[in-house]
């Protein structure tokens, strides 16, 4: 088992470097570069200025350089500084992944909370109109676009009735609050949000719960709990429902980089200040080491979800040995 | 810089319909008449931006949400007045010298920065090094290199020499001073005061929350007097169809329209005052003149007659905005009332494109010459949807009269590097936003042309060369309208962009504040005597 996981944590090496390469490459494909924004079409902008800009960024040099030198700088832990504004990229960072993970934290959890009765629902009345009605149901918020459901909710809750704030995750006066009155001041800013990205994430957990149980129950270690006259509920629960879940151990794995990837359009929805916007903007912008600190940390965060997602896999499956990898 | 607007606005519209038709939250007062009492201090005035700040330093402040804020915060030497005259800021008085050779500006005694310091020309000095230091990144040094040199004689004297006149220098002069014992001889780039500034102006900084908000507040030992208005809030909403129902919420003070919103129902705007005025900038079709297509001045002004303005005007902009005749809008003093537009007549288009040989030979209703179509592609950048909807209406227009137009809509960056910079477009439907001051050498001078410069549409007129090169050196306001004037007249009917429309600014200010008032450089000149009666104040002061 040591030996699997040194190998595993070694293999991070090479796949960190190819990430990093392809997104750097991939970035300078795109047409534009950072100083753009700044200077593009902008009368009072002379070309001579423009030129000036690009150097003092280092974008005149072939990306392969800029790619060594940003190297040189990350294996001293240096992200260096934002284009747009100057601004260590690990302060950006910081300012930010606290926000994303509340935010993402909460959602994954509610997600938890619904998806997996749900799914057990659909499970154990298969074919019947409720198992038709969850279906369409958690599909519905898995293909509605986000911002419109947003929009709809903040016209609700917003406007028409008043409950909830818009958008934002602070009041204005957040600072002269108490320390109740600030929780409370979050927790109402965050209910839309979260409620927004949990109805449309539902969709995937609890199919897998469902599809996961189906299977199980087919078992014959469940006929026998049957057969020998255990309640339904505890048939369920105690004997099927532990084995079913073991796939969602994968999912949970594997969604450990949106905890702070977020995402760009509930960001900008709801104007919350967070990753998704952080790293959009950077990439629309050109803004270079925004957009590889955020790309590196992502990839950091899957390979290590997907590497957590195995242990614990193993840990939780007997059956499965190394092996049979 | 072109505006990128907003789609999600018109998806929004629906549910807003549906939902707000029926509403029943009441206004959080009645507007009545202001209550007597006069104008009183405190609560908060609360702005929302589409994107955060960069940097609160007015020499590398480029976007339009760090100067919000560099503005309430820093003062220039002199300003643009409510009439758009420059007049003096930090300068009491300013004095141009031997025909704009030398301008000699000198501060208001008594001047001090927001930590107790006294503003000395030195400071200026600072100011104009960094813009000229070639390791600072300010993309606006090209106004300044002009400079031969500065002599600061006495703490409250600058000379500034040039090296020959150029009359739009004292423009540059709006730019705010910074402090030099602030930011010292360390990195200027990325110094904590970019993000923590101290100026002179009417708002002291308070705090920043990144991609949240930024906080002032009044500065009472304000020059001009302390500002009626206790803080400043300046939110970021990266969505429009957001800030749109913050707005019915009463929760931002101002914000930015589009047509359809400024248009949208009267129960959005039942706390609010609307404004609407010319903003200075124009939307164009530009024609390549190295196309052979577009080489013919009776082609150019045959599509000038084909197209209804007023159809775009009514049908795009919702009638906010009016039909451009040349590259100054109506408020400048160099714009030339006495240029006639070209009349929407489209018997006289087709007549001036059979002189110059398209016929619809065919009979299929398309115009042909030497057996060629008259077919041409009009690029435009992704986003701008005020732009597309144009080049739709101009579509028709022009199969109207037998010209196949097509449109193809490109990605921003792709759209500037693939296409206009090497010039490889037939026509662009683009806008630009122009100074207050009428010089726009880099757009029309000949010597403008080439790969990644403004006169991509490659325009060279001797007399404009001439005018323009005047203009830049004439102080004398009287003569200088007139050279302005006469290059409206030229351009206009040299057709090398076709001038479409003058955009207008469509704000919104909360009805509490007392005080908006309209001038031809917008509103907001007067903020420091805007107030809120005492019986109406939203936010209480700390």
């Amino acid at each position: 088992m040591r030996s699997y996981l040194v190998r595993r944590l070694l293999l991070f090496i090479p796949l960190i470097f190819g990430i990093t390469v392809v997104s750097f490459g991939v970035m300078h494909l795109a047409p534009g570069t950072a100083a753009d924004a700044v200077t593009e079409m902008n009368l009072k902008v002379s070309v001579e200025a423009r030129e000036k800009l690009v150097k003092l960024y280092g974008l005149d040099k072939p990306w392969y350089v800029q790619y060594a030198r940003w190297m040189g700088r990350v294996v001293r832990f240096n992200f260096g500084a934002s284009f747009k504004d100057d601004v260590p990229v690990g302060r950006k960072i910081r300012d930010r992944i606290g926000n994303s993970i509340l935010l993402n934290g909460c959602s994954l959890a509610l997600i938890l909370l619904i998806a997996v009765p749900l799914g057990v629902l659909s499970a154990v009345k298969k074919g019947t109109w409720v198992d038709r009605g969850v279906g369409v149901f958690v599909f519905v918020g898995f293909s509605v676009p986000t911002f419109w459901v947003a929009l709809l909710l903040m016209i609700l809750f917003g406007v028409q009735l008043g409950w909830l704030p818009i958008s934002g995750l602070h009041s204005l006066d957040y600072e002269e609050m108490g320390f109740f009155a600030r929780r409370w001041d979050m927790a109402r800013h965050l209910v839309l949000p979260v409620l927004v990205s949990s109805f449309t994430g539902l969709a995937g957990l609890s199919r897998y719960v469902r599809n996961g149980l189906l299977d199980v129950i087919r078992q014959d270690y469940i006929r026998t709990a049957r057969a020998k006259g255990l309640p339904e509920t505890q048939v369920i629960f105690k004997h099927a429902l532990r084995n079913a879940l073991i796939p969602v151990i994968t999912i949970l794995g594997l969604s450990l980089p949106d905890l702070i990837g977020g995402s760009f359009i509930f960001e900008t929805i709801f104007a919350y200040p967070g990753m998704g916007r952080l790293g959009f903007e950077a990439v629309m912008s050109r803004d270079y080491p925004v957009v590889m600190a955020v790309g590196t940390l992502a990839a950091l965060l899957t390979l290590m979800g997907n590497f957590l997602a195995d242990v614990a896999y193993r840990w939780a499956d007997p059956r499965i040995r190394e092996g049979s990898l | 810089m072109p505006r990128i607007f907003p789609r999600v606005a018109f998806v929004v519209s629906l549910p807003c319909a549906l939902l707000l038709s029926a509403c029943r939250r009441e206004p959080s007062f009645s507007p009545t008449a202001v209550p007597a009492g006069g104008p009183a201090d405190g609560d908060a005035y609360v702005s929302a931006s589409l994107g955060d700040a960069s940097h609160l330093n007015p020499v590398l402040a480029t976007d339009s949400a760090s100067n919000e804020i560099v503005g309430l915060v820093f003062n220039g030497l002199v300003k643009y007045d409510k009439n758009l005259h420059i007049a003096g800021d930090l300068a009491e008085s300013f004095e141009t010298l031997r025909g704009g050779r030398e301008i000699i500006f000198r501060l208001r005694p008594g001047l001090r920065w927001q930590d107790g310091l006294p503003v000395t020309s030195d400071d200026v000095r600072f100011t104009f090094e960094k813009l000229t230091d070639p390791s600072v990144r300010t993309p606006f040094s090209a106004d300044y290199a002009r400079v031969d040199r500065l002599e600061t004689p006495d703490p409250l004297t600058i000379r500034v020499f040039y090296k020959e006149p150029f009359a739009p220098a004292l423009e540059s002069w709006t730019r705010g001073i910074i402090p030099r014992h602030v930011y010292g001889t360390g990195d200027f780039n990325g110094h904590p005061a970019n993000r923590r500034p101290i100026g002179t102006g009417p708002y002291i900084f308070v705090e920043w929350k990144s991609d949240e908000k930024i906080i002032l507040k009044a500065n009472p030992d304000y020059w001009e007097g302390k500002p009626h208005i206790s803080r400043y809030i300046f939110r970021v909403i990266p969505d429009a169809a957001v800030q749109f129902l913050e707005l019915r919420n009463e929760s931002v003070d101002t914000v930015s329209l589009t047509p359809d919103q400024y248009k949208a129902y009267d129960v959005f705007f039942r706390s609010y005052n609307k404004f609407r005025y010319p903003s200075f900038s124009y939307t164009y079709l530009g024609f390549n003149l190295n196309r052979p297509l577009f080489k013919d001045r009776r082609v150019r002004e045959a599509i000038a007659c084909a197209l209804n303005k007023q159809e775009i005007i009514d049908g795009v902009l919702l009638g906010m905005g009016a039909p451009a005749t040349g590259p100054f809008p109506p408020q400048s003093w160099a714009y030339d009332p006495g240029v006639k537009d070209f009349a929407y007549d489209p018997e006289r288009a087709k007549a001036l494109l059979a002189e110059a040989g398209w016929t619809a030979s065919k009979g299929d209703g398309v115009l042909y010459k030497d057996g060629r179509p008259f077919a041409f592609t009009v690029v435009t950048n992704q986003g701008n949807k005020l732009r597309e909807m144009t080049a739709v209406i101009l579509q028709s227009h022009l199969a109207a009269i037998g010209i196949k137009m097509n449109i193809r809509i490109i990605e921003w960056s792709s759209f500037l590097h693939n296409f206009i910079d090497p010039g490889n477009f037939d026509a662009t439907i683009l806008g630009w936003s122009t100074g207050i001051d009428p010089d726009q050498y880099v757009i029309w001078h000949s010597s403008q042309r080439g790969p990644g410069k403004y006169n991509f549409v490659g325009y060279a007129n001797p007399e404009a060369d001439r005018l323009l090169e005047e203009g830049r050196r004439e102080f004398d306001p009287a003569r200088r309208r007139d050279i302005y004037r006469r290059l409206h007249r030229i351009l206009h009917d040299d057709l090398p962009y076709l001038f479409l429309y003058y955009p207008e600014s469509l704000p919104v200010v909360h009805k509490r504040f007392v005080g908006v008032e309209t001038a031809p450089i917008g509103i907001g000149w007067n903020f420091n005597t805007w107030y809120v009666p005492k019986t109406r104040q939203k936010y209480a002061v700390q």
